[in-house]
């Protein structure tokens, strides 16, 4: 009898395993939370607000970032230690993983999903892979100077027409590279951009792409919709001269913020949000904050620019309200926050706070938490939806 | 880790003893680096997970250099120490100055020398 009932209850296991897996269920809700020390990544449930599955086996994920397939079904995650892992959100799993250089930070996926492009270290360059096969489509030396030295890569982007945006941090330079024509990509080079460019972005329109620097005050912006681009520098100087403090931990650009009809920006060696307009390119204010900024993210209406920050006053979150330049909102989730992630119309936002080993959801109107999942060393939190987004 | 948190008061003298470090103890840096063990452990955590996101987690490299004992091997523990405190000037390299004290900045740089941070 009790093996007849164990019997009955593996069967009913199985199949009720067999009914969630046929489950008919969209993807475009669903993201990635990276946990960074054990190489493992969580998919997550955005609008139930839960875990869905841990997948592991993707290596050094201490810089990890992700992009999305058209679909949404599929995350490119890119580790620190040149991997490249397609994850199955739907059932979990890697797809099929490669490691492709030695030492990575970040990539993009092509306006037409089909390219999955790398940012190398090392050796320094971008490498592009077929998004399906993940098989090597080009490869892209970034080789400078006279003795044609390898520059290691950042502020890899997308951008409209097939190609990919990125910035030499060695050389000061910024490539194009266009896979329009398919075959070898086109390349086109504009040298001396400035010192020491750390991270770049693509505005939303994809029309801007703008490189921040480490090694002076300001900042390289390219018009891809110029009919010859050329490199402009933005906030020349912005620091007049006053000595920086010291930055303890990079800021991102990725994320910075296009609100209204302005950007704002985390300045470099200063506890502040640069505010710009974003027709003239001409500083318009700043807001002091609590720290060495990190990432500056719009609510996606605008209305609301959530700041985080560097060690040690990582433990911090600032909430900039728009309209009045002012901080509005500022609580401690603890060290180390690491990451914000806006659900896309932006009633939530999903916080990652390294130490305590969770991520806490928040609702950006009332600013309560909603909910808390436990997470392993949680760094980047990525939702599907970015692959409707151009530069995500 | 754990080894090294057990380890209590970390005396400079005490490695050059173990035979751990026979080129740190010929080195002309005899200055104490006394770290309690919790302590110990806490700049490990701030060495993976903070310099790290330059370094890299594994110190194997990032945007700033690795610090893997290979890579270390030509600089002695002092001028790790140094950089670790006045950072390098018109690089990304911060001075540690004011978050960490000398003797812990001379503790970091031995254990990334000798490999205690993994």
């Amino acid at each position: 009898m009790k093996s007849l009932t164990a019997a009955l209850a593996i069967l009913l296991l199985g199949f009720c395993a067999e009914l969630q897996a046929a489950e008919l269920r969209g993807t475009g809700d669903l993201g990635i939370v990276i946990e960074r020390a054990s190489g493992s990544l969580q998919v997550i449930d955005v609008t139930q607000r839960r875990a869905l599955g841990r997948v592991q086996g993707l290596g050094d994920l201490s810089h990890a970032s992700a992009v999305f397939s058209p679909d949404q079904r599929y995350a490119f995650v890119f580790g620190r230690d040149g991997g490249l892992t397609k994850v199955d959100l739907l059932t979990q799993s890697i797809v099929k993983r490669v490691v492709q250089a030695g030492n990575s930070i970040g990539g993009a996926i092509s306006d037409d999903g089909r390219l999955v492009a790398v940012s190398n270290y090392e050796p320094g360059g971008v490498r592009v892979f077929d998004s399906d096969t993940l098989a090597p489509v080009a490869d892209i030396p970034a080789s400078y100077g006279a003795k044609g030295a390898l520059s290691k890569t950042v502020g890899l982007v997308d951008a409209p027409g097939r190609r990919f945006v990125f910035t030499l941090y060695d050389a000061g330079e910024i490539w194009i590279a266009d896979f329009s024509r398919g075959g070898d990509p086109v390349i086109t080079k504009f040298e001396d951009v400035g010192a020491l460019p750390y991270d770049a972005l693509i505005t939303g329109d994809g029309r801007h792409y703008i490189a921040g620097l480490f090694g002076e005050d300001g900042l390289a912006r390219l018009d891809l919709w110029a009919a010859a681009p050329k490199v402009e520098r933005l906030l020349d100087g912005y620091g007049r001269g006053e000595e920086k403090l010291p930055v303890y931990k990079m800021p991102h650009l990725e994320g910075w913020a296009l609100a209204g009809k302005r950007f704002m920006l985390p300045a470099v060696g200063r506890h502040e949000i640069l505010v710009v307009d974003a027709d003239t390119f001409q500083e318009v204010g700043r807001v002091p904050v609590h720290g060495q900024p990190i990432f500056a993210v719009a609510r996606p209406d605008g209305r609301q620019v959530w700041v985080n920050f560097a060690h040690p006053l990582n433990d911090t979150v600032q909430v900039i309200d728009v309209p009045s330049q002012k901080i509005v909102h500022e609580f401690k989730p603890g060290p180390t926050v690491l990451h914000l992630e806006f659900t896309p119309r932006g009633h939530e936002v999903w916080i990652s706070v390294r130490d305590s080993d969770k991520v806490e959801v928040y609702d950006t109107r009332t600013f309560e938490k909603l909910a808390e999942l436990p997470m392993a060393k949680p760094s980047g939190i990525f939702f599907a939806a970015r692959a409707q987004r151009i530069g995500l | 880790m754990l080894r090294h948190v057990g380890f209590g008061l970390i005396i400079l003298g005490v490695f050059a003893l173990n035979g751990k470090a026979p080129s740190e103890a010929r080195a002309a840096d005899t200055r104490v680096a006394e770290v309690s063990g919790e302590r110990a452990a806490a700049l490990t955590y701030l060495v993976r997970q903070d310099c790290g996101s330059c370094h890299g987690m594994t110190l194997r490299g990032g945007l700033g250099r690795p610090l893997l004992p290979d890579a270390l091997a030509g600089a002695e523990v002092g001028a790790v120490a140094e950089v670790i405190l006045e950072g390098i000037p018109g690089t990304p390299m911060p001075p540690w100055r004011g978050l960490l004290s000398e003797a812990e900045a001379l503790w970091i740089a031995r254990a990334l020398k000798e490999g205690r941070i993994e």
